[in-house]
């Protein structure tokens, strides 16, 4: 794993000594190929040439890595326990940080700031009620620890800090097992199920099977005043407010989840994707309307706008024959000229469909015939697989962004049916004005897609990236305009998060998400069960 | 950056503004007709979503806020809905417009040779359109002009055409339909009519501010209207109306637009074409009804000269940051948006806020002739000036108007004197001038047999044309102008009792004039500021000294507003000595009238302006906000009861000031001062 970006050390993309964009590695469908027209995207949209680096620090400088501030009497009583553990400068900073921009911004210019004074790593429910005894007795602070995955500042260490900080490290409890959770987050080969369980996650396919809080069946988890779990396996109960509610979400503020009991599936027999174009985004948007009106919506539906269309375009492989490129071309003929769609506003729907075999193929003749009546027309399952495979990879690019002076990242909201393009349109133009107005010589990227499909609205999703030459502070302007853009979301009726949490990054909204009684009513609760602050990463309230 | 320009603190010194073309030039010289024919390629909005104008109406009429308000509505009235569609349906034909390129090219055409009978020139601030053409294209359009006269809406199509500027829509009053002819020509230029008074009815109201919205958010065209809401009669600016704006605006807040660009425009004029016109209907001799044959009488109008016209776009200001940090757009989150909502308080504040400030600023960018300054000089001179003495007052006038930050056209090398003797040619009807002396007067043949009460209204038509040149600059001098008759009146130089007076000035001329509510420090703070640049005055810690050479300053200052000051005064005392219990709101404005005429009969009274309706409106709603006169309605009149004693005292301390014998004594002064130096 990569210390000072995203994933696997192998995977990476590069431009080669040709110019070619290419993805190295062996674990992703696209790894090994070579990307013609990215280089060009790339240049044409951030104005970036690949003659001005920005490459990152090598290594990690472990002499800026401040020595640890021990609880001696803990890491005794820890040793007696038989828990594992380390201080090793390393694996502090690895577990001092998530994925947002100003984290690995830092990491890349060697800038490392506070980080956790020791690591744990429990093996069992049991080792994890030992810690938190032990960190409750001897007053240390715990930050449990996932896949850190996090984009939320979540798993910064908080400055005003003073005690020791153990950071504890659950990703090492899990067990492989034979069937599906289908629980498939953008960061599924990375993050942890305790994460998803403390953060609310949501998952590519929750159209089948649910956003994690319809998958969880049952949850223990540990905090300073005890343990927390219901008695029995019931699918649903009344019995007042659902104790897991306070769990979910609480990222990491009350305790630490140690079990988790979810619904299986079994691995689906069949699998198809598909895309559909459209003339535009409001037709496209319309169309996801319908069919979630419909409750037709396949396992993932999700709605490119053309920047993103022309972005996934980039990231077409170099294509082995004439007649595929000759196939291409007619194609494209047939959608511009023929259809009248016009380039530079049509949008693409990707869609993902499982089951059985026979209930698929009916399952896409429905969706294709709403989508026909929206002006979409197919566009084939490779455009499609294309689209998810964007998903698994913009990670990966964001790196190769940055060592070419562009820096960038993802935020996302939900939102009410009938405001989506209103919420759309208004915040790309907030980012493009907020970026001109803070010295941004080209402009940014700015683009969103619709990722998720429920009754009364849907998820969207934001990508934003600038070239940030000429910039003194970048990071700052690039705070900046996010935080602009979150405003401009709010006051467009989006919510704070979908499902990327709040962490410390968007504690600042949380009164007027939540009003200020419902504010007071989680800060109760955090002071019942953890009145010491022994978790004490501050995120959420 | 529109914002900064629209809260910025005054500084008149540093007011730039933008030079003029005379557009009537070209056409002087090329043929009409090829010019109402060529091709028009107008610059549109970026966001445009093309429609034609019948498409328009299934739009709003099928609109999610029409819609409901029909359901709404049918619940209430037990009507069915098919039935309330229907009415709908018939408001919006009797409303919408139906802009025809054709009808434009006519206009066009027959504008050009009116304007080139009518104006000497027509002069526009080419950098304004310049700025309007960038606008219209990044964002919705909302144009606002100020309104002198008919002429202005015809002269703002007529200039986005010969400018390639997507034409308006303009929301012009009903008034205009019983033309019919011209109403349905109008129609196909753009205009869309609508009714004046629709108070409580809410379908109206929901199909007319849909089919506005509309617009505004398909970026179908710029939308017209008048922040006024009818013609200034009297050549001040009118206290602004808050429902179009809103209307507007509310796109914006509700997130259906990323922005909206208001665009202030100043039309002045010279001569204004319905001059005797206005003077007339303030003294009660009632308008004409609009009528095609009433215009066509009015031809006689392009047989005059009316000077120059001058029209200025004023920089776009983007709704979006006026409600940085005001308006808390989240409030619309709760409830689906096409179920109208009435503003909250907040939102009301701040749409009269920016109203006035919107005002002041067509205020601050009206182009003032050097007539203006001539006939303020020559109403406090009612028995006339010698030509070399009005030169010289009209020249120290001229230096203390552009000292206070006025938008003066003042010719470039030509003598004051000739300057002067071109002005008082051009409004020659107003004057008679004899052996070196000037006076207001009568100068059309005076019938043969006048009764003393048509002398006098003969004379007040005079006076009150005169009087709405004057007005036009009253603006520039308003706020020294209350400060000058706050300290005649102030019991001591101490600050806050000047402040006082002031204040108290200022609420009750706060429907005379433009005074942004709430701006009362400010404006204060304002007035100071001039006088003391002006070395007319002292500011000190606590207290405010006249300087001496100051009292000239003041004395003209507090002349400005002497008319008011005793029109006022003649509202208060009919309002004390001659009312009983059942004086109705109608009766007011006659009745006033007549106890002036009276009073002027008498001879107890000089000031004809006291029998302007204007400005006895004004009154009695001064004496309505501060609660000395109270409404009660008595079945279906209402009628007005007096708390003479409140309204004495408003009268004593509006007396104070006691104006009428520092009156014509400021020149005097100030030769005696410059004498003494």
């Amino acid at each position: 794993m990569k210390w000072n970006g995203w994933g696997y050390s192998d995977s990476r993309f590069l431009f080669n000594k040709k110019g070619q964009a290419e993805f190295t590695g062996k674990r992703y469908r696209l790894s090994g190929l070579i990307l013609p027209s990215l280089k060009d995207w790339f240049e044409g949209t951030f104005g970036a040439n690949l003659q001005h680096k920005s490459p990152a620090t090598p290594t990690v400088n472990l002499s800026a890595v401040a020595p640890p501030d021990l609880n001696e009497p803990f890491v005794e009583d820890l040793k007696a326990a038989g828990v594992a553990m380390s201080h090793d400068p390393e694996d502090r900073v690895f577990r001092a940080h998530g994925h947002c921009l100003h984290e690995i911004f830092a990491l890349r210019e060697g800038r490392i700031g506070r980080v956790p004074d020791m690591v744990v790593w429990p093996s069992c429910h049991k080792d994890v009620e030992k810690i938190v005894e032990l960190a409750c007795k001897h007053n240390v602070c715990l930050i449990p620890y996932g896949g850190g995955t996090s984009v939320s500042s979540a798993l910064e260490c908080p400055r005003e800090e003073t005690r020791s900080i153990v950071s504890l490290d659950t990703s090492q409890m899990l067990n492989e097992c034979g069937y599906c959770t289908g629980h498939e987050p953008d960061s599924m080969e990375f993050s942890s199920l305790g994460g998803w369980v403390a953060t609310r996650a949501s998952g590519m396919k929750k159209n089948i099977y649910g956003n994690i809080e319809e998958l969880v069946v049952h949850i223990k988890m540990v905090t300073p005043r005890g343990v927390i779990e219901k008695s029995c396996l019931g699918p649903r109960m009344s019995t007042g407010p659902d104790i897991h509610h306070f769990i979910l979400g609480s990222e990491g503020t009350l305790g630490v989840v140690t079990e988790v009991t979810l619904k299986i599936r079994p691995i689906p027999e069949y699998q198809k994707y598909g895309s559909v174009v459209f003339p535009n985004f409001q037709q496209g948007v319309a169309c996801l309307r319908e069919v979630a009106r419909q409750r037709c919506a396949p396992a993932s539906i999700r709605l490119m706008d053309n920047e993103q269309f022309q972005f996934g375009h980039a990231l077409k492989p170099q294509v082995s024959s004439i007649f595929t490129s000759f196939l291409d071309g007619l194609k494209k003929f047939y959608i511009t000229k023929f259809k009248g769609f016009d380039p530079h506003h049509l949008c693409v729907a990707t869609l993902l469909f499982e089951g059985d075999r026979g209930k698929v193929l009916q399952h896409e003749k429905q969706v294709y015939d709403i989508a026909a009546k929206f002006g979409g027309l197919a566009a084939g399952e490779d455009n499609g697989q294309r689209g998810y495979m964007l998903t698994f990879v913009i990670a990966y690019l964001r790196d190769l962004g940055m060592d070419y002076y562009v820096i960038g990242e993802s935020f996302e909201t939900s939102v009410p049916w009938d405001r989506v393009l209103d919420l759309c349109r208004n915040v790309k133009e907030r980012i493009v004005r907020e970026c001109k107005e803070r010295g941004v010589q080209f402009p940014p990227l700015s683009t969103c897609r619709v990722t998720q499909t429920y009754d009364a609205g849907a998820c969207v999703y934001f990508y934003f990236a600038f070239n940030y030459r000429g910039l003194s502070d970048p990071v700052h302007v690039y705070e900046q305009v996010e935080h602009a853009a979150r405003e401009e979301i709010l006051a467009n009726g989006g919510s704070l998060s979908h499902h990327h949490g709040v962490g410390k990054l968007r504690k600042e909204w949380m009164k007027e998400s939540v009003s200020s009684v419902g504010l007071g009513m989680l800060k109760s609760v955090k002071e019942y069960v953890d009145p010491q602050n022994v978790f004490g990463n501050r995120n959420l309230l | 950056m529109a914002s900064r320009a629209l809260y910025s603190p005054r500084h008149p010194m540093l007011k730039k503004r933008d030079s003029f073309e005379d557009i009537l030039e070209e056409r002087r010289h090329s043929s009409d007709l090829r010019y109402a024919l060529r091709c028009y390629t107008p610059t549109l909005y970026k966001g445009l979503v093309p429609c034609k104008a019948s498409m328009l109406k299934s739009i709003v009429l099928q609109s999610d806020h029409l819609q409901y308000v029909i359901k709404q509505v049918s619940s209430e009235s037990g009507d069915s809905t098919e039935c309330v569609a229907e009415e709908a349906s018939l408001i919006l034909d009797e409303m919408a417009h139906r802009l025809q390129l054709s009808t434009v090219r006519f206009f066009v055409f027959t504008l050009s040779k009116a304007f080139k009978r009518l104006f000497r020139s027509v002069c526009v601030n080419e950098e304004g359109i310049q700025r309007l053409q960038q606008a219209v294209q990044e964002h919705p359009v909302v144009l606002l002009p100020s309104h002198r006269s008919y002429m202005d809406f015809l002269m703002m199509s007529y200039l986005l055409y010969m400018y390639d500027l997507p034409l308006p829509v303009i929301a012009a009053g009903m008034d205009f339909m019983s033309m019919k002819f011209v109403g349905e020509m109008l129609r196909m230029s753009g205009a869309f009519f609508i009714r004046r008074s629709f108070g409580g009815d809410k379908l109206y109201w929901a199909v007319f501010s849909e089919y506005v919205k509309t617009m505004l958010r398909n970026g179908y065209a710029p939308i017209e209207f008048f922040l006024e809401g009818t013609r200034s009669r009297t050549c001040k600016s009118l206290t602004p109306k808050t429902g179009l704006l809103n209307i507007v605006m509310e796109p914006f807040f509700k997130g259906e637009l990323f922005d909206v660009n208001l665009v202030p425009v100043s039309i002045s004029y010279e001569r204004i074409l319905e001059e005797s016109l206005y003077a007339r209907e303030l003294l009660g001799i009632p308008k004409p009804k609009e009528s095609t044959s009433g215009l066509l009488k009015a031809r006689r109008v392009l047989s005059e000269d009316y000077g120059s016209m001058y029209v200025y776009f004023g920089h776009p200001v983007s709704v979006r940051s006026l409600t940085e940090g005001k308006i808390t757009r989240s409030q619309y989150n709760l409830l689906p948006r096409c179920i109208p909502q009435k503003p909250s308080a907040d939102t009301h504040e701040f749409l009269n806020d920016t109203a006035f400030r919107l005002v002041r600023i067509q205020e601050g960018n009206m182009v003032l002739k050097p007539w203006v300054l001539i006939a303020t000089l020559l109403l406090q001179n009612p028995d006339g000036m010698d030509l070399s003495s009005l030169a010289e007052q009209t020249d120290w006038l001229r230096h203390l108007a552009l000292a206070f930050g006025a938008f003066l056209d003042w010719p470039d090398h030509a003598a004051c004197s000739e300057v002067i003797s071109c002005s008082l040619a051009l409004h020659r009807h107003l004057l008679s001038v004899s052996a070196g002396h000037v006076q207001l007067s009568v100068t059309d043949a005076p019938q043969v047999e006048t009764t003393p009460e048509e002398a006098v209204f003969h004379q007040a038509v005079v006076v009150l044309s005169c009087a709405s040149y004057r007005n036009q600059i009253l603006h520039v001098f308003l706020r020294p102008a209350l400060l000058a008759v706050a300290m005649q009146s102030a019991n001591s130089n101490r600050k806050d009792d000047v402040y006082n007076c002031f204040n108290f000035l200022r609420n009750m001329f706060s429907s005379e004039f433009i005074l942004c509510p709430g701006d009362s420090v400010q404006d204060f703070e304002e007035a100071c500021y001039l006088l003391m640049k002006r070395g007319v005055l002292q500011v000190l810690e606590h207290e405010i000294v006249m300087s001496a050479s100051g009292h000239s300053t003041l004395a003209f200052l507090s002349s400005v507003l002497d008319p008011f000051l005793q029109g006022y005064q003649v509202v208060s005392r009919y309002l004390c000595e001659e009312t009983n219990e059942n004086l109705t709101e109608k009766e007011f404005i006659p009745a006033v009238r007549n106890f002036a005429l009276k009073l002027i009969l008498a001879g107890r009274l000089k000031c004809y302006e006291a029998l302007s309706s204007d400005l006895q409106k004004n009154a009695l709603a001064a004496f309505l906000r501060l609660k000395a006169v109270m409404k009660v309605k008595v079945g279906d009149q209402v009628t007005l009861k007096v708390n003479k004693i409140a309204v004495n005292s408003l009268e004593d301390t509006l007396g104070k000031s006691d104006v009428i014998s520092h009156q014509n004594s400021w020149w005097s002064s100030m030769a005696m001062f410059e004498i003494a130096i």
